[in-house]
């Protein structure tokens, strides 16, 4: 069958529940029900500490086709998936499915479990590094299925993803299970994509290096939700766990890029008291945020709340006062930290609170502007952040399909050409975001809007910016570096990309060596 | 026409190329590429050098290039930098 964007989607796919094609970003919205959720309880004078991973995994009776789970916020620093993948390993254990928020270059190890199937299943928001090639050339038994964060959490709450065992890497647990972010060796902050494995799993494992007398606040995670708590020597390397600072580019096309971002942005109307606002830690994003700062300063605007992943630039701009509060899923650099920690309206959020199409409303249904990036954006302005313009998976939605379809302007911010590949294209290697959803495209050789964006058009038609059409930008593009030959791949696939409310956007083919 | 002298151009820069040519006396023009886009653009860049090399009436060559997503008006000037410092 195909999708409302002509994918070909199979009707079954091998170890894939119920295949529902992509119908458009708002039509499968209306009534649902969450799961139910059966757990033992802990009776007065019941220890919760364990001595080691392994007498966990035997409490939790870990077997053969379970589902265990992680969160990303450790990133490239996170050193628990893979001991506790190493752990069941040795146990003889097989056919595990990983449902980890995001994957990292440091779960290399996984690709050698992946061959020796101990691992035949992946769930991710978002893969780069080895184990994505690994899934690329179809060393996964089963495709991987790709999520969004909103997504990832309305399919752990619905149940389409059944998580038997979570694991959480907790830079500070007290011994009845009561879990931060803020204090501990390994501190990251915000816990947000953490929590609905806590809540939906069958089994919650802490696993922390900061093990402190009870209680332990402030408290993200709760003592209701965990069953044990087993005391590593370390959870994650901070260095990979933290980027230093992040900085403003310097880049002079991405100046340009940013201040006609900025332009676009003033002319929409949308920069006025209680203005929202949400962009990445890259430095093309942050010099949007530097240019909208400078407007809001120079117009004396006070904006409601800043979102997302938080970078030290946000925090400054709030401490500014030029925001009323920071809502905060996963913090990006210590200074992020530091304000969540001391900082009350700096305020943590789940993944579903974040972005879950299918609860009663998320934060991105509040957001003005959102930044978002492209590997691709074709002239349907659809997008691609899944694959590489050679097939390859080299990362995923994350949060992006989330906010472009709540933001009132989802904007794509991206040179028009990265080394020899055109940006934007007649189609896209991979849909992550559906066109529908993405309302400008703004690079350094001009500006287009989604042709329903007519009230955009006519706004923007006021002003001297460089508004052509997305056929237009990809004749630029395409003069500049001529015409990519095709990429030959596989019939297998390799991944489902799965939009937010569940339905089949895309798939992944394997591609040929 | 044959170069004298082993030469270099460019750099390893995203978008650019970096270009190594020394003289071939076995004759003949040998061209070792590496491309980030080998897979959509190689063959287009193997043209573009080989027509540069013609355009200069190098006909005896061995180049080494490796490319960082250059485009073709790049890949030109960097083969023609190269072989008129190796002649």
């Amino acid at each position: 069958m195909k999708n409302i964007l002509g994918k070909d989607i199979p009707e079954q796919i091998q170890g894939y529940k119920v295949v529902k094609p992509f119908q458009g970003a708002f039509v499968d919205l209306g009534e649902i029900k969450k799961k139910e959720v059966s757990l033992k309880n802990v009776m007065p004078g019941e220890e919760k500490v364990l001595l080691s991973i392994e007498e966990a995994l035997k409490k939790c009776d870990i077997k053969d086709g379970m589902t265990i789970s992680f969160h990303h916020h450790l990133r490239n620093g996170d050193y628990v998936l893979n001991m506790i993948i190493e752990e069941i390993a040795k146990r003889g254990i097989c056919d595990i499915k990983i449902a980890a928020s995001s994957i990292f270059p440091v779960h290399a190890p996984l690709v050698e479990y992946m061959k020796t199937k101990v691992v035949t299943g992946i769930y991710a928001n978002y893969i780069s590094g080895p184990v994505a090639e690994a899934v690329s050339k179809g060393y996964l038994k089963h495709p991987a299925i790709m999520h969004t964060h909103g997504g990832r959490a309305r399919a752990i709450e619905s149940g389409d993803l059944s998580i038997d065992i979570a694991f959480i890497a907790a830079p500070t647990c007290d011994t009845y299970g009561n879990i931060n972010g803020v204090e501990g060796k390994a501190a990251c902050g915000s816990l947000g994509y953490a929590t609905s494995d806590a809540l939906y799993a069958e089994k919650v494992i802490a696993i922390t290096d900061n093990l402190i007398s009870y209680p332990a606040c402030p408290i993200e995670i709760s003592q209701e939700y965990v069953d044990y708590i087993v005391e590593v020597e370390s959870i994650g390397d901070p260095k990979g766990i933290v980027s230093g600072t992040t900085k403003v580019t310097k880049d002079p096309v991405g100046l340009k890029i940013a201040k006609m971002t900025s332009q676009v942005i003033e002319a929409s109307g949308l920069l006025k008291n209680g203005f929202s606002f949400q962009t990445g830690a890259g430095g093309t994003s942050l010099a949007v945020a530097a240019y909208v700062k400078e407007l809001m300063k120079k117009n004396e605007i006070k904006g409601s709340f800043a979102a997302g992943g938080i970078t030290g630039y946000m925090v400054e701009m709030f401490e500014e006062g030029l925001f009323e509060g920071i809502f905060d899923v996963q913090c990006f650099d210590l200074k992020a930290i530091e304000s969540y920690k001391n900082n009350k309206k700096h305020q943590g959020m789940s993944a579903s609170m974040y972005g879950n199409p299918h609860n009663k409303g998320a934060v991105v249904n509040n957001l003005d502007v959102m930044i978002l990036g492209a590997t691709e954006i074709d002239v349907d302005f659809n997008v691609n952040v899944t694959t590489g313009s050679d097939g390859m998976i080299m990362g995923g939605s994350g949060g992006h399909s989330d906010t472009a379809a709540g933001a009132k302007l989802a904007m794509v911010v991206t040179q028009l050409v990265k080394g020899r590949l055109p940006i934007v294209v007649d189609e896209v290697t991979t849909v992550t975001t559906p066109g529908e959803t993405i309302d400008v495209v703004v690079t350094e050789r001009g500006i287009a809007v989604n042709p329903k964006r007519e009230d955009l058009i006519e706004k923007l038609q006021k002003t001297n910016l460089p508004i052509i059409s997305i056929q237009d930008l990809k004749k630029i593009a395409e003069n500049m570096t001529g015409i990519p030959k095709k990429i030959q791949k596989h019939d297998e696939i390799v991944a489902i990309v799965e939009y937010r409310d569940g339905t089949i956007i895309d798939t992944v083919k394997r591609v040929k060596d | 026409m044959n170069i004298k002298t082993p030469a270099k151009a460019g750099t390893m820069e995203s978008n650019d190329i970096y270009v190594m040519v020394k003289p071939n006396d076995e004759g003949g023009i040998v061209i070792d590429l590496e491309s980030i886009v080998m897979k959509q653009f190689g063959k287009q860049i193997e043209k573009v050098i080989l027509n540069t090399l013609k355009d200069l009436g190098i006909d005896n060559i061995y180049v080494m290039a490796k490319d960082r997503g250059a485009l073709d008006c790049t890949i030109q000037a960097r083969i023609e930098t190269a072989v008129k410092r190796g002649m």
